[in-house]
């Protein structure tokens, strides 16, 4: 089944996710998708499995142009999705599962299907039981169960979306010679993928895309460094921050293993010193997430110690960490940040340490009063936050960091910021890293790692695969490593 | 002060401007009386005359009002009770049980004051304890809740059915009366430990002055103190109010406690202002009836006591039903559910209409 995008267009209010993209599929095909975070890979795919309209553009199947608008019609065309979290129900069996959605009628005809089942893993490899519960499998095989769901509904086009996360060697291994015998048999395959080596390995062709464009794209034999210069765009202009001299310890994790996330962390060792300030390089939840969870002590964990000022606080909860000088702030502004429905007045009497068991409403007027005009918020103290724009929330946010905090631990902190608020966020936070205070932030933006920070950790699969100075690489090394290659 | 009065009052996701919310009113008040209407028409009732019952039932003379303010003041106190835990946003379905735990301590209470001198003493000895018996019930959900991962709707419900269970228990074992237990309830108190009264109307100037106390108090707590503002905030953003250094599991705890504690009051009421024994339904539903309360109140103190009060009659008018229409006395119980129903649909339609028009 040939599969044609044309100028395919989705936009999220003001943001263009996908920007006029073209894409085409041969038959019996692999075909690779390759981009960064928000490079729009996802949104092409959920589009293309209706699971999310398209603002504009034409799908054509076969040459003849179709239209539908949800999963259930994409599946009657013959268009099937993996994605990223398998859909299925974990209190169900396998065997449940495969017949869900399919099952018609009052007899449930359970041995049909089992033999279906039996067949199609036989068939592909896959080693499935069908009577244990879907919630007992692991990804891969909750993997191996939708995929084989996925093909008795008379799947011709397979979307994957990021499918070797979370699987192990073996069962990658499985998957690609499982999709390799599709794609023989005439169906087409699309991998979604920001892991440069699975791709390679794979695919016939690959199509990169960029900033919700298409930013090229090449059939076999792949060469490695033009496709990551179609990945990152031209190599940044960089302006170095002036060197740091190593203060004392501040944070230090040994040997850190601890749960959470996607990929959680695993073998983690890091030093942090007094004033300075470290960027968190790797794909979204690739371990960042969590370890600057387990720095401020809201994930604990499972093995290894964190120290906080040459203090073993181990097992210790955020609150204690909090009291060391230790302050985090999470990516999510709304979900995590800050109070939906409180205004910045509310905030305010919110944090004042231990206060009295009256709120002080003038005084912490006062203080929003005080904060707006200092961090240049645009809203009133009576605004609800959620009333704020997300720079506006981000300044607001900013402007409840501790004056004096040893220790601070961002997450995205200029995520969707325009270039404006980015540099006033960090000529605000330079003034913090300059009074001695250490800070590690994360950031998806590879520019802004190399402009900002005196050292960079890039994570990959929950593991620090590379620990530099900005001076001793580039964004290319950098991406490499982000892809999974150092 | 100024500036923060009117955010005060606002509850997550209802910020309706009073302008709004009377259209909604009107609109629901339609919605339940052409309902209730329809029923009454199928049942083969005359609508007006059974409406006009239920006025004349509720309000028609001074001893049925003050038969309406008796219904009024356990279902007010377990209402404000209940403003504390919607705040911080827990179901607390308990209520029901944690009015029942304080009227079983208070009760255990009197009958240790039975034959003692010192009315007084007793009945304010058993006010605290009816107090205290509800706070200890909903501290057991609120644990259950945050140390266990039980829901509080679940862990509530289950108390419930405990606590009636001891209240059966009570009243057909160790509290039996002398010779027979019976469903009539344990043996009526002395009159010198119930809560005083005004001649000829029955009701406790006491119960009535500390049930506006209450009210007051609630709205106080809410409104102006750093407990109210934790219990906003958490409510709204558990997981940022925790960022910010708060420690929701034990403002919850507390919550619970001022909820259980004004329900173990209405409990402590209920024996010493009303039945003056304690009885199997000494609850009355009112635990129950107070979240439907609360819930068409859109969660504000002061409109919750005029609800309150709405059901009040509804319940007492219903009494007559039966008597002068051969009507089934839950008639009033059907209003008091489609209001409910009615409210929460008009108040999704217009905020998903609100929704569509910024989209």
């Amino acid at each position: 089944m040939a599969i044609e995008l044309r100028d395919i267009h989705k936009h999220f209010g003001r943001v263009r996710a996908n920007d006029g993209i073209d894409l085409r599929v041969r038959p019996g095909t692999i075909h690779g998708i390759l981009g960064e975070n928000g490079a729009g890979k996802s949104t092409l795919m959920k589009v293309l499995a209706g699971f999310i309209p398209k603002t504009g553009g034409t799908i054509l199947m076969d040459g003849r142009e179709v239209d539908y608008a949800d999963p259930a019609g994409a599946s009657a065309l013959g268009i099937g999705m993996l994605y990223q979290d398998p859909l299925d129900f974990p209190t169900l069996s396998v065997l449940e599962n495969f017949m869900a959605g399919r099952a018609a009628g009052l007899g449930l005809k359970a041995d049909a299907y089992r033999e279906g089942l039996r067949k199609i893993c036989a068939g592909l490899g896959f080693s499935l039981n069908p009577d244990s519960p879907a919630g007992r499998l692991t990804v891969g095989e909750r993997q191996q169960l939708e995929l084989a769901r996925l093909l008795a509904a008379g799947t011709r086009v397979l979307i994957l979306d990021e499918p070797t996360t979370g699987i192990s060697a073996l069962q990658k291994e499985t998957l690609f010679s499982a999709l390799r015998t599709l794609a023989a048999d005439g169906r087409s395959v699309i991998l979604v993928s920001h892991k440069i080596e699975d791709i390679e390995a794979l695919c016939d062709e690959i199509t990169v895309l960029r900033e919700g464009r298409v930013a090229g794209s090449m059939g076999r034999p792949f060469d490695t460094r033009a496709l990551l210069g179609m990945m990152f765009g031209a190599e940044p202009t960089v302006t170095m921050r002036s060197g740091h001299v190593p203060g004392a310890q501040v944070l230090h994790l040994d040997d850190v293993t601890a749960p959470g996330g996607r990929t959680g962390l695993a073998g983690c060792t890091v030093s942090v010193s007094r004033g300075e300030v470290i960027g968190l390089a790797g794909l979204e939840g690739s371990g960042q997430d969590v370890f600057l969870r387990v720095a401020s002590g809201l994930i604990r964990p499972s093995r290894g110690r964190v120290h906080i000022s040459r203090r073993d606080m181990t097992g210790r909860g955020y609150h204690e960490f909090r009291s060391l000088g230790v302050a985090f702030q999470p990516a999510s502004r709304l979900e995590e940040g800050l109070v939906r429905g409180l205004t910045i007045t509310e905030h305010c009497a919110l944090q004042e340490p231990g206060g009295p068991f009256l709120v002080r409403w003038d005084s912490a007027e006062r203080e929003a009063r005080e904060r707006i005009a200092k961090f240049q918020v645009v809203g009133t103290p009576d605004s609800p936050v959620e009333s704020l724009s997300g720079g506006n929330q981000q300044r607001l946010l900013l402007s409840f960091l501790p004056g004096e905090p040893e220790l601070l631990l961002l997450e995205n902190p200029t995520r969707g910021l325009d270039m404006e608020s980015v540099h006033w966020v960090w000529e605000h936070l330079d003034a913090y890293a300059s009074q001695g205070t250490a800070i590690v932030f994360s950031s998806s933006e590879l520019d802004e790692i190399l402009m900002a920070a005196d050292r960079v950790l890039v994570f990959f699969d929950g593991r620090i695969i590379k620990d530099e100075r900005p001076e001793d690489t580039d964004a290319m090394d950098l991406g490499r490593a982000i892809a999974g290659k150092v | 002060m100024a500036g923060t009065p009117k955010a005060k009052e606002r509850t997550p996701g209802a910020a309706l401007s009073r302008a709004a919310v009377l259209p909604e009113i009107a609109l629901s008040l339609v919605v339940v009386f052409g309902f209730t209407t329809l029923v009454l028409i199928l049942a083969g009732a005359p609508p007006l005359a059974s409406y006009g019952q239920i006025i004349k039932g509720s309000l028609g003379s001074w001893s049925k009002i003050t038969h309406v303010i008796k219904v009024w003041i356990p279902l007010t106190l377990a209402a404000s009770g209940l403003l504390y835990t919607f705040r911080i946003g827990l179901w607390n379905i308990g209520v029901e049980g944690q009015v029942m735990m304080g009227a079983i301590l208070a009760t255990a209470v009197l009958r240790m004051g039975a034959g003692a001198g010192n009315g007084q003493l007793y009945l304010s000895a058993a006010l605290l304890a009816g107090m205290a018996g509800g706070a200890v019930w909903a501290i057991l959900a609120g644990y259950l809740k945050t140390r266990g991962g039980v829901h509080e709707i679940f862990a509530g419900l289950g108390l419930n059915f405990v606590a009636q269970g001891l209240v059966l228990w009570l009243i057909f074992g160790p509290w039996k009366q002398p010779g027979i237990a019976s469903m009539s309830g344990t043996e009526t108190l002395a009159e010198s430990l119930w809560m005083p009264y005004l001649q000829g109307l029955r009701i406790s100037p006491a119960a009535l002055g500390m049930t506006l106390t209450a009210i007051v108090l609630t709205a106080y707590m809410l409104g102006s103190t750093r407990f109210g503002l934790y219990l906003k905030a958490i409510g709204s953003n558990e997981r940022a109010a925790f960022l910010f250094g708060l420690r929701p599991q034990a403002v919850m705890i507390l919550a619970m406690v001022c909820a259980g504690g004004f329900a173990g009051l209405a409990g402590g009421f209920q024996v010493t202002g009303v039945y003056h024994r304690l009885i199997p339904a000494i609850s009355s539903g009112y635990g129950y009836l107070a979240l439907l309360v609360v819930m068409l109140a859109n969660f504000n103190v002061w409109v919750t006591p005029l609800v309150a009060f709405f059901f009040a009659c509804l319940n007492v008018g219903g009494i007559q039903l039966p008597m002068v229409l051969q009507l089934d006395s839950s008639l009033s119980g059907v209003i008091q559910g489609t209001l409910v129903i009615a409210t929460l649909a008009v108040h999704a339609l217009r905020t998903r209409m609100k929704k569509r028009g910024t989209a």
